[in-house]
């Protein structure tokens, strides 16, 4: 199986085609950078560098969530849209397990997250059990303070993942002191070839046109309304006339 | 062998519409799915950037494949891809432009970017052949624009508004008169019932430019409704939407008419959200039929004046004949606009 992964869900723009477990190619960027504008030519100079059309891609996989909502949305976007024209199975992959599957070698808790501004992080809690990696706590939206709390409360050692870490570094060393533990800079970058390793083995997903990306936490407008009134009625704000 | 029809993917996501069509030799409609997300927006009483982006990833692929099953068409049988790419929510434009890129990508079609006032303009094709030069009248919710046509997929703006939009004046009238966004076929409808007796201002009518503005007649309509609240008084919600829509449209109609005359154009096509108002179509049936010119109004039908694919299908329709072709680059400009006139 020919698979082609894609993920702008921050920053960076990776994008890998594997044939199975192998790794054909793989392409980051790591730029300030408009995703709209990379993400297909970097496609195209992949597929062209290993003589590939993208008619034999048999299955899309791109990370779905969280991140930057507009990031999400190009590579979702591309990733469904391709899936769907050419008639070829799609995988969506959180953003977090991505990052979170580059530390190997551990059976300690694994923490990848993402700045969500406002002292707030998007993350989840993995842990890799028999060669795979498991969900303990799955993707959120919280504060650091609470996230931090619940870890001091495990009293286990703690891998953090991501770009964003250095950031939160201090406070995370305040509170977990030799529990935590930080990573190398290669590991904190997302690599679509450790999406596509996820995404060999994960179900693809039923309904290609639903596909969304998992932002994990709804619009300002949106939670000010629900304040206010009820949500039921939910499906037919979008209709076809 | 026959010849190949030409039959173009048109794609349009620039506001609250996710809309697709395939549109044969830019004149004739195989398909025009339109996804509109108005129930969502009224919610929060007007469009909500991010919201919006959300919908049009729900929206993107099953209004394609509607369209493209409606048109009973195949990838093999398109010539080109088209997508709106501007002006418009750069949210909201990114769902059409990477969604357009990645099928034009796939089945190795060229790919048509459209500006999303040209799309506007040439739902006007649908109705006739058009011929230059000609002047445009483009009223909606983000743009008044009098566009200079010398020739096909040629546009400079020769007039535009200072302030607000004209359509953007009826949403926030009409907030102050208790009407649903959007505002404009409530208060085009009330207007039919009132009548003008406020005498609101006719801004800019003396000079001798071509441009609009509609925050002093906006700011004149809140005043007087404020004023009548302190005093207890009642107004009448007919008379002030006729009082208003009077303004709009006499500003609208007298301008472009100075415009017709000063540029010697025999069509005037009216486009944009605006357009769908009862009242500027007889304010400027009524003006062309009391002047002396022999000028041909055209209106596109309802349908096609709101956002839609059909005028993107149309527009590209130009720009396959010249060749304007976007790369996998092809970004959203939110901003896009038209030159001026030097």
């Amino acid at each position: 199986m020919k698979l082609l992964a894609m993920d702008t869900s921050n920053q960076a723009v990776s994008v890998a085609l594997l044939e199975n477990h192998q790794i054909l190619g793989e392409m980051t960027v790591n730029i300030r950078q408009t995703h709209s504008q990379t993400l297909l030519p970097m496609i195209d100079q992949l597929l062209k560098q290993t003589k590939t059309a993208i008619e034999a891609i048999d299955r899309f996989v791109v990370a779905e969530g969280p991140g930057s909502y507009t990031g999400l949305r190009i590579a979702v976007t591309t990733a469904k849209s391709f899936a769907w024209t050419l008639n070829k199975s799609l995988v969506g992959i959180s953003s977090l397990a991505l990052l979170a599957a580059n530390v190997t070698d551990t059976t300690a808790l694994i923490v990848p997250l993402f700045d969500a501004r406002r002292a707030n992080v998007f993350t989840g809690v993995y842990q890799w059990q028999n060669g795979t990696l498991q969900t303990v706590v799955a993707d959120q939206h919280i504060s650091l303070e609470a996230l931090l709390a619940q870890l001091q409360l495990l009293a286990e050692p703690v891998y953090f993942v991501g770009n964003d870490v250095a950031h939160f570094s201090e406070q995370i060393q305040a509170v977990l002191g030799s529990k935590a533990y930080f990573v190398s800079a290669n590991h904190n970058l997302p690599h679509a070839s450790v999406l596509g390793e996820l995404g060999l083995t994960a179900e693809p997903i039923t309904d290609i046109h639903g596909f969304a990306p998992v932002y994990l936490r709804k619009t300002e407008a949106e939670v000010n309304w629900v304040k206010t009134h009820d949500e039921r009625g939910a499906d037919s704000y979008v209709e076809q006339v | 062998m026959s010849e190949k029809r030409e039959l173009i993917l048109a794609f349009e996501s620039s506001c609250d519409e996710t809309s697709v069509a395939v549109i044969e030799d830019g004149h004739v409609i195989l398909s025009n799915i339109i996804a509109t997300q108005i129930k969502s927006h009224q919610r929060f009483g007007g469009v909500v950037p991010e919201v919006a982006s959300r919908h049009h990833v729900e929206q993107i692929t099953v209004c394609t494949q509607a369209a493209l099953e409606e048109a009973g068409v195949t990838y093999a049988d398109l010539t080109a891809v088209a997508v709106t790419y501007g002006p418009g929510l750069v949210g909201a434009l990114l769902i059409g432009v990477t969604a357009a890129k990645a099928i034009a990508y796939a089945h190795h079609l060229p790919l048509i970017p459209v500006n999303h006032m040209a799309g506007h303009i040439y739902a006007a094709r649908f109705v006739k052949p058009l011929e230059y030069p000609l002047l445009a009248l483009l009223v909606s919710g983000g743009h008044t624009e009098l566009v200079y046509m010398p020739a096909a997929g040629e546009f400079e703006i020769i007039g535009d508004t200072r302030d607000d939009a004209a359509g953007e004046a009826y949403d926030k009238i009409g907030r102050v008169l208790g009407v649903q966004y959007p505002a404009g076929k409530e208060i085009d409808r009330l207007a039919h019932l009132g009548q003008d007796t406020f005498d609101f201002p006719r801004a800019m009518l003396k000079e001798a430019n071509l441009d609009f503005s509609f925050s002093g007649l906006k700011s004149a309509f809140i005043n007087t409704v404020h004023h009548a609240d302190q005093i207890g008084a009642t107004l009448s919600h007919e008379d002030l939407a006729a009082s208003f829509q009077a303004s709009v449209v006499e500003v609208l109609t007298t301008k472009t008419m100075h415009a017709a005359r000063q540029l010697n154009v025999r069509q005037l096509v009216v486009a944009g959200g605006v357009a769908a108002n009862q009242g500027l179509r007889e304010g400027l049936a009524k003006a062309i039929k009391a002047s002396d010119m022999d000028l041909d109004l055209i209106i596109p039908p309802l349908r096609l004046c709101g956002d839609n694919g059909a005028m993107v299908g149309a527009a590209a329709h130009i720009e396959l004949q010249k060749q304007h072709f976007a790369d996998l680059s092809l970004n959203a400009v939110p901003g896009l606009d038209f030159p001026y006139r030097g």
